[in-house]
């Protein structure tokens, strides 16, 4: 039995750039959707990825049903500001924001926590609405930045009272906080690869959650695991397989191209035996559930690769 | 391990312009990529290629490399000093150590602190910007700092003249674009309107604290005020009256940094796999690079799979294996079961057919490349992580065969 992710109402995920983040993320929304859960999925980093993994057109702030219970929106940090305050303090934004967001805009880049804060508060303003029954989602799944930037996103609600000592802005963020720390409703889940840089970042990215986050960890997901091929034994009969006589013989008995079959096989081999390697030191140094997800001979990343992704983790979760 | 093809089925080896040529003829070889595609490690094989068959003195700066690289190079947590890859290494790995190679760690903090007290009117000046609290927030952040510190770094060492050879490992970013702008937008953001009209406020009549709204900028603070409140925003007009005082010798700094990326002694090389992702990003950048008018001088495709091991002969061998594996392993068993050696050749054949759709996946990749530099260098995946100079040698006999 897999954790309960999908009993939450927020699933934010990270890990390194090019370990498959957008994937493991489009995978949990379809795992959700298929078992009812209509789920919003939120791409921070806004780089379109994520909608091409339901082979959607482009998407914007305004979230759009991209299949039966599948809504995305691509996160952009003026129409977030434009919404609050048109939302909390009244102002009234017509149209872009102009000059104006071009110095909210620099303020922010100075200011510790401004931006970070308009990201992850609209997305605790949808889990909010979702729970309150003003939004339509069950679940809101958050594409998030990779394991650098996410501990500054996640953390902005708790460090933005430390610097903005009066602004209103402090008093809108106690509930973000407490949100983000209910086990109930969020949780932080990283996504690795079975190499070093990976795993290491994963190892890192925990240690700092716990120590300087108040936000609850759900699941290490490890994408593209190569499979085991032989047990034991059988590995005895692929190395006797791989050299004299027995090579000679199977070149003999099905032609030179045998060979290669052995060379391909014995580049799997290696290639499996390197990242258990990886795997093992995540295993001994992260004590949370870990989702394995195979990696797959796919043909392209689309829908069918997404599917086949969901079908690993659901699996995984066992749901 | 015997996977490994020869270099003389390398493709394209021998024939007009290599990597090894750009090597041999450029001063700074920028490598940029996407997160994953193993630039770092192309990097430094790269600088080992030519410090080892090229010769001269040699220089690699890093940004953030994995733990067992930096150990192979000896630059484990040096921060911004350059050292000397000890000619050991090059012997132990097989290789003639005909040249000298450096590795240096980018330190991002110490980069920064450093251009504050060079471009700094005085010391008190200096000393208030990096006691700002601030300063850190700022330089971890503000118009892709880390892009800008890289660059300037880099024009910083070429300066010197100390090397024949620099070669780059660009930080790792959201938008792998970044750092070709970053010249130009520090600049911008220093010279930039919006700088003086925010500072303006509190510059006027020279009383702290006093603020003058011109028409123009009262709506700003007007929602400002009410977001941040009056006192940050004053904290943050201070400190920029401050950094402000740097701005002349930071635009010509930063232009130099342009030129530098610009001029013909600088070629870049782009890095990605062969995966739709990183490639579509890869191509994009070569694109961006052209168009920018900068010397895109190789395309390097790395952890492709060894293509020459899943042509036809192969495939007919799997899936005659998987089909007839009890018949075959009625004739091949020698001493073991042939119902076990059946089994095992199936799971053979099928890991064959399941490599071979990748295989398929990256041929029609590599056919569709739309923007091909004069150099397209393959590095087929390895069984192993590159974890010592001999990983890094292996890897350089692709970049320049022999």
């Amino acid at each position: 039995m897999g954790p309960d992710l999908l009993g939450r109402r927020l699933l934010v995920v990270t890990g390194k750039g090019g370990v498959g983040k957008s994937t493991i993320a489009a995978a949990l929304a379809l795992v959700a959707a298929t078992r009812g859960r209509r789920v919003l999925v939120v791409d921070v980093d806004a780089k379109g990825t994520i909608a091409d993994r339901f082979e959607a057109a482009a998407i914007g702030f305004k979230p759009r049903e991209v299949m039966p219970g599948i809504s995305l929106m691509a996160m952009d940090t003026e129409a977030s500001l434009a919404e609050y305050m048109r939302l909390n303090l009244r102002v009234p934004i017509i149209g872009r924001l102009g000059p104006l967001a071009r110095a909210l805009d620099f303020v922010a880049t100075a200011a510790p926590g401004v931006r970070e804060i308009l990201t992850i508060g609209k997305v605790c303003w949808e889990v909010r609405e979702s729970i309150e029954g003003r939004a339509d989602w069950d679940l809101v799944i958050v594409d998030a930045a990779s394991t650098g930037h996410v501990i500054a996103q996640l953390g902005a609600a708790d460090a933005i009272g430390e610097l903005v000592a009066v602004g209103p802005v402090r008093g809108q963020t106690a509930w973000m906080s407490e949100l983000l720390a209910d086990p109930a409703i969020t949780a932080l889940n990283v996504v690795t690869t079975p190499e070093e840089m990976p795993v290491a970042e994963t190892i890192d990215l925990v240690r700092r959650a716990r120590t300087e986050l108040n936000v609850p960890l759900g699941a290490v997901i490890v994408n593209r695991v190569l499979p085991e091929l032989f047990t034991r034994d059988d590995e005895q009969i692929f190395e006797a397989l791989s050299n004299a006589p027995m090579l000679d013989q199977l070149v003999t008995r099905v032609g030179p191209g045998a060979t290669t079959v052995m060379d391909a096989a014995r580049l799997a081999v290696a290639m499996r035996r390197s990242r258990v390697e990886h795997l093992n030191r995540l295993r001994a140094e992260v004590d949370l559930p870990t989702l394995f997800v195979p990696y797959l001979f796919a043909r392209s990343q689309g829908r069918r690769e997404t599917a086949m992704v969901a079908d690993a983790l659901a699996a995984e979760l066992g749901v | 391990m015997n996977a490994t093809p020869l270099s003389a089925e390398v493709p394209g080896h021998g024939h007009g312009p290599s990597l090894e040529s750009l090597l041999a003829t450029k001063e700074i070889v920028v490598f940029c990529g996407s997160g994953g595609v193993g630039k770092t490690s192309m990097a430094a094989a790269a600088g080992l290629a030519a410090a080892s068959r090229i010769g001269g003195k040699v220089l690699v700066v890093t940004v953030d490399p994995a733990k067992r690289l930096a150990d192979a190079l000896g630059i484990e947590s040096i921060g911004n000093v350059e050292r000397q890859v000890p000619a050991e290494a090059f012997v132990r790995a097989g290789l003639e150590p005909r040249g000298e190679l450096y590795a240096a760690m980018l330190d991002t903090k110490q980069s920064w602190d450093a251009l504050v007290l060079r471009h700094a009117p005085d010391e008190q000046t200096a000393l208030r910007i990096l006691d700002n609290r601030l300063y850190e927030n700022l330089t971890a952040r503000f118009v892709q700092s880390h892009d800008y510190v890289a660059m300037e770094r880099l024009f910083e060492i070429h300066q010197t003249g100390t090397y024949d050879l620099i070669i780059v490992d660009t930080p790792p970013t959201r938008n792998a674009l970044d750092f070709l702008d970053a010249p130009k937008r520090m600049a911008e953001f220093f010279g930039g309107r919006l700088l003086r009209w925010l500072t303006a406020p509190y510059r006027v009549g020279g009383r702290r604290g006093a603020r003058i709204l011109t028409a123009a900028s009262r709506p700003f603070y007007q929602v400002a005020d009410r977001l941040l409140g009056s006192q940050f925003l004053q904290d943050i007009a201070e400190f920029f009256l401050n950094f402000q005082s740097m701005y002349d010798g930071f635009v010509a700094r930063s232009r130099s940094v342009e030129e530098l990326l610009h001029d013909k002694r600088t070629t870049f090389a782009v890095v990605t796999t062969l995966e739709d992702a990183p490639l579509r990003e890869g191509e994009r950048f070569c694109d961006e690079l052209t168009k920018r008018n900068f010397h895109l001088g190789a395309l390097i495709l790395n952890k492709t799979l060894p293509t020459e091991l899943f042509g036809p002969a192969g495939a007919r061998a799997a899936t005659q294996m998987r089909h007839e594996s009890v018949a075959i392993a009625t004739d091949v068993h020698d001493g073991f079961e042939s119902e076990s050696v059946a089994r095992v050749l199936v799971t053979i054949g099928m890991s064959f057919e399941n490599f071979a759709v990748v295989a398929r996946r990256e041929a029609e990749l590599r056919n569709e490349l739309t923007h091909r530099p004069d150099v397209v260098v393959d590095v087929p995946t390895f069984a192993g992580e590159i974890s010592d100079v001999s990983g890094l040698a292996r890897i350089a006999r692709y970049l320049m065969p022999s």
